[in-house]
Order: structure tokens, then C-alpha cells, then sequence
């Protein structure tokens, strides 16, 4: 089986671009990424390409094909779906195929293009990731449906809107220099409590934006970056998904994401490492109390202690695992499609040490990537490691 | 959103049932519940599910106060939605009768059908005891 190498990543800035079409967003991510794995275009062999939304947004389906074409790759190209873990199943199903020898290169990423809806018609397509028919015809917006995890939690474990809101003001904080983040502005405590509620107990300080962008990875096998002389000292060592029933009111708990559990114990298993391992990690924070489950689905806090993490500062730029050094989809942004790619992109470059946080982490050599899917009926962990060769 | 001549059937005969106070859950020799339309149970896969009554009172286990939605609820907000336990099975459904800053975790509802206010659409409505 061979190993998996990040050969290169590219990433358009998050934010608001209304008017530039997923066509052009990814065109840039996939084109940064070659240049940046030094990856001939001929050498490509698949791309693998997640999104979530096209339909609605841009009125346009079979987006692999118009995707390798905007890249300028002559290679089979195949979109995946899994609401906002659209491109983390992407990278797994990348990873699996270069391990098992079908493909020695491959372009893996994705696109979301949202702003031009507009909030209301991005709430209503985010909506589309939960269950039409029990969910959404009772109102169940997305975020809704995570203040009801949110309230649960409260409910089940304790914590309260300040716990939250510090998770908040350290992904403002850790996105301050990301010159491609959607916020890069500090906000407090304060801020994030006084803003205008979406879905209580979820303001608008704790809800990631609505973003336009794109990410995209070359992944290659060992062999191939042996042979070529490729500087990817970043692997991609475990990989793990997990499911679980679609409608939040017929789970187990409504407060845990046992898919992610299921998703890091594979990814766990399948690198040979523990939570313990972890020096680093980028977790799906589509809203604050999303970032408590995660921590506590990928075994970095205990169940019910999750919640204070950010505010003991645990997990903040100089605690014992920094979480979201990117500035997470919170403050960075969250083009839903791209979002599970760009985790891989941000964790590379942390892990090889140019991304503006990556002094945060000079000693990291085991990174986490954590991309869930509606209120994680999907889920996906990555490990990704330093290599020393 | 479906074709609204179209309906969806199990959820449209479901809604119905509800709203004349006929209200049913799809129960499998292990007590799991579930909601229509399916074949099978979600929880062990059982092939034999039958309609059994929903019990006459549920509890809330978690609500949200929802200020910004979709274009289909915009006369609505705000409103509070919520998961309420009725025996074996959750349901998702939206709390009336009831001030939405006088929700709280706990509480013991009815189940009932009404209408939205921004499109006339049924949907799922908790009734407080």
C-alpha cells in the first residue's frame, strides 16, 4: 500500500464575491495548487471534486467535468456530495485511491459559491443538508438545528453563551494574519453575547459567514514523489468516516455527534496514533457549540468538558492542542464545499511550516482535519503527519 | 419543495392522522420508534414495523428560538421550534399556545397539525398541557 503525500495545496481568499463563478473560484484554488506541488498538469489522473449547493446557486450540476476543465486537467473528474463534508469525503475517497495503486496523482477539492443568494436563500440552501420532510417543514433552519444541539448540551452537561462565545473570540484571534480569512478582526466576549440572535442560544458572533471560495490539494503516492523529486514532507496517514441517522430527533443524544466519534477512531487506527498524538488540529466550527462536539468526538476533551476549552484556554493559540490556527470556518469562513479541503490545505501548511500560525506549532508533526456534514450525519477525520523522508 | 399536487406519501397520510388526533409512530418488536415513510427500522434493521399510537403527551428535550429563516417561514420568526419525546419516538415540531420566551427543556406538549403563517403550509405544532 503506498503512502499518501500532500504534494501542494491552493486556497482563493473566503469571503464575500458574489459575482465570481464557481468555475473561476476553483480554477484558481486547482491551478495555485499544481504550481504549488510543482505537479504537471499531464500528470494528473482524476479530480475529485466536492460541492454542496451548485444547483441552487449557480442553477449548474455535473460540476466535475466544467471543474477539471476550469483547471485545465483532461482527466475523468467526479463530483462528491455530503452537505458541508462535501470535500473531506472527497480527500478520503483521494487517499483510498492512491493507496491502492489505481492513482499515483490526483487533484482533490472543492467550491462553494453562496453570497449571490443572498442570507435568506443561503439559509434556505443550507437547509437542504437536514431532513426535508420531519426537519425543515417545521422551520428547522441549519442553524437551528445547532442551537438545538447547543440547548441539549446546556441541558445535559452545563456550559453557558459566554463558554461558547470564547471559542469565537479565539478563532477571530487565531485569524487575525490569515490574509485569506473572511474576518480578520478581533472581536470579545461582549461582541459575540450582544449580537443579534439567530437561533437562541446561537447569535450571530457564533454562526460561521455565508462565503464564496475554493480549496484544492494534490495528493500523491510516495513512489511518485520520490521519483520526482517533490518537496511533500506533509502525509496523509489516517483517514476515517462515520454516519449516522439523518434526523437530529432520532439519534441517541442530541448533545454528541457519534459519527465523528466513529470517524476519528478509524482515522486513529489507521495512522497508529491517539488523541494524545494530536499537536494540531482544524475542527468543523460551523458554529461555536459545533467546535465543543468535535473536541469531544475526536477524544481531545472529555465528554461534557468540551465546552470550556477555549475559555481555560486549552485549545487556543498557546494551549496544549491549538484548535482552528486557521481561524476555523468561523472567522476564516465557510464556502461550505471547499471547507473540507481547505482544512487539508491549512494543516499542511502548518504542519510544513508556512502558514502565518505555524510558530504557534513549530514542533507539530501530527495534525487532525474534522469535516462534518449537516448536524454530523457525515463525518470525516483526517491524520496527517510530518514525514521524515 | 415538493410539487404541491403531488404528495408525499406516509408523511401526507401521517400529517392527516395528526391533525384529526389520530396521531401514530412506526413501532418494531425491539420498541424502537420512528416516523413514516419506511421499510425498515432505522434503529436494527427490523422488517416488521407496525403503526402504533402516539402517546397523548411528549416532553421537550431541547428547543431553539429561531430569528432568521428561510423565505417559507419569514412571517413566522420568531418561533420556537422543538424536539419533543413522545415514549419511543422524537418528533420536530414547532411549540404554540405558548409565549416563546416561556419555553423551557421539560416541558409536557400535545402534538397537533397547523399552518404556517408566511405560506399556509401544515406543519408540526406542540401544544403545551
Amino acid at each position: 500500500m503506498s503512502g499518501v503525500r500532500v504534494a501542494g495545496v491552493g486556497l482563493t481568499a473566503f469571503g464575500a464575491s458574489p459575482e465570481r463563478t464557481g468555475r473561476d473560484l476553483f480554477a484558481e484554488a486547482g491551478c495555485d495548487a499544481l504550481a504549488d506541488a510543482g505537479v504537471d498538469r499531464d500528470d494528473v489522473e482524476a479530480l475529485l471534486y466536492g460541492n454542496f449547493m451548485g444547483e441552487l446557486a449557480e442553477h449548474q450540476g455535473h460540476q466535475g467535468p466544467l471543474m477539471a476543465e476550469a483547471v485545465g486537467i483532461d482527466a475523468p473528474a467526479t463530483r462528491f456530495e455530503a452537505a458541508c463534508a462535501s470535500s473531506g469525503v472527497a480527500v478520503r475517497e483521494g487517499v483510498k485511491r492512491v493507496r491502492n495503486g489505481e492513482s499515483d496523482v490526483l487533484l482533490v477539492g472543492g467550491t462553494e459559491r453562496m453570497t449571490n443568494l443572498g442570507t435568506a436563500g443561503a439559509t434556505e440552501a443550507l437547509a437542504i443538508a437536514a431532513d426535508d420532510l420531519w426537519e425543515v417543514r417545521a422551520g428547522m433552519t441549519f442553524p437551528g438545528a445547532y442551537a438545538l444541539m447547543a440547548q441539549a448540551y446546556f441541558a445535559e452537561y452545563g456550559g453557558t453563551r459566554e463558554d461558547l462565545a470564547a471559542i469565537a473570540v479565539k478563532n477571530h484571534d487565531n485569524a487575525l494574519n490569515n490574509e485569506k480569512a473572511q474576518y480578520q478582526r478581533a472581536i470579545d466576549v461582549e461582541t459575540v453575547i450582544d449580537a443579534p440572535m439567530v437561533s437562541e442560544p446561537l447569535g450571530l458572533y457564533d454562526s460561521c459567514p455565508i462565503s464564496d471560495g475554493a480549496a484544492a490539494v494534490v495528493l500523491v503516492s510516495d513512489e511518485f514523489a520520490a521519483e520526482h523529486d517533490l518537496d511533500a514532507p506533509v502525509a496523509v496517514t489516517g483517514t476515517g468516516q462515520g454516519g449516522d441517522l439523518m434526523a437530529l430527533h432520532d439519534r441517541e443524544y442530541l448533545a454528541r455527534s457519534p459519527a465523528a466519534d466513529e470517524a476519528a477512531e478509524e482515522a486513529y487506527a489507521d495512522a497508529g496514533v491517539t488523541p494524545e498524538d494530536v499537536d494540531v488540529a482544524e475542527v468543523h466550527d460551523c458554529f461555536t457549540i459545533a467546535e465543543v462536539l468535535a473536541l469531544e468526538s475526536l477524544g481531545l476533551c472529555e465528554v461534557g468538558e468540551g465546552v470550556t476549552a477555549a475559555a481555560d484556554g486549552r485549545t487556543t493559540k498557546d494551549g496544549d492542542v491549538p484548535v482552528n490556527l486557521s481561524g476555523g470556518l468561523k472567522a476564516k469562513g465557510h464556502p461550505v464545499g471547499a471547507t473540507g479541503a481547505s482544512q487539508i490545505c491549512e494543516l499542511a501548511m502548518l504542519l510544513r511550516g508556512d502558514h502565518p500560525n505555524s510558530d504557534a506549532v513549530a514542533d507539530a508533526d501530527c495534525g487532525l482535519a474534522h469535516n462534518a456534514g449537516g448536524t454530523v450525519a457525515s463525518a470525516v477525520v483526517h491524520v496527517l503527519e510530518v514525514m521524515e523522508s | 419543495m415538493s410539487d404541491e399536487d403531488v404528495a408525499d406519501a406516509g408523511y401526507d397520510e401521517w400529517i392527516d392522522a395528526v391533525s384529526e388526533g389520530e396521531g401514530y409512530f412506526l413501532s418494531c418488536e425491539n420498541d424502537h420508534g420512528s416516523l413514516p415513510p419506511r421499510r425498515v427500522c432505522p434503529h436494527c434493521g427490523s422488517l416488521d414495523i407496525e403503526e402504533t399510537p402516539l402517546p397523548d403527551t411528549g416532553e421537550v428535550e431541547t428547543f431553539t428560538i429561531t430569528h432568521v429563516a428561510t423565505p417559507n417561514f419569514a412571517d413566522d420568526t420568531p418561533y420556537a421550534v422543538g424536539i419533543a419525546r413522545f415514549g419511543d419516538v422524537r418528533v420536530t415540531g414547532q411549540l404554540r399556545d405558548v409565549a416563546v420566551e416561556e419555553v423551557e427543556v421539560g416541558i409536557q406538549v400535545a402534538i397537533d397539525v397547523a399552518e404556517t403563517e408566511t405560506t399556509g403550509d401544515d406543519l408540526v405544532v406542540f401544544r403545551p398541557q
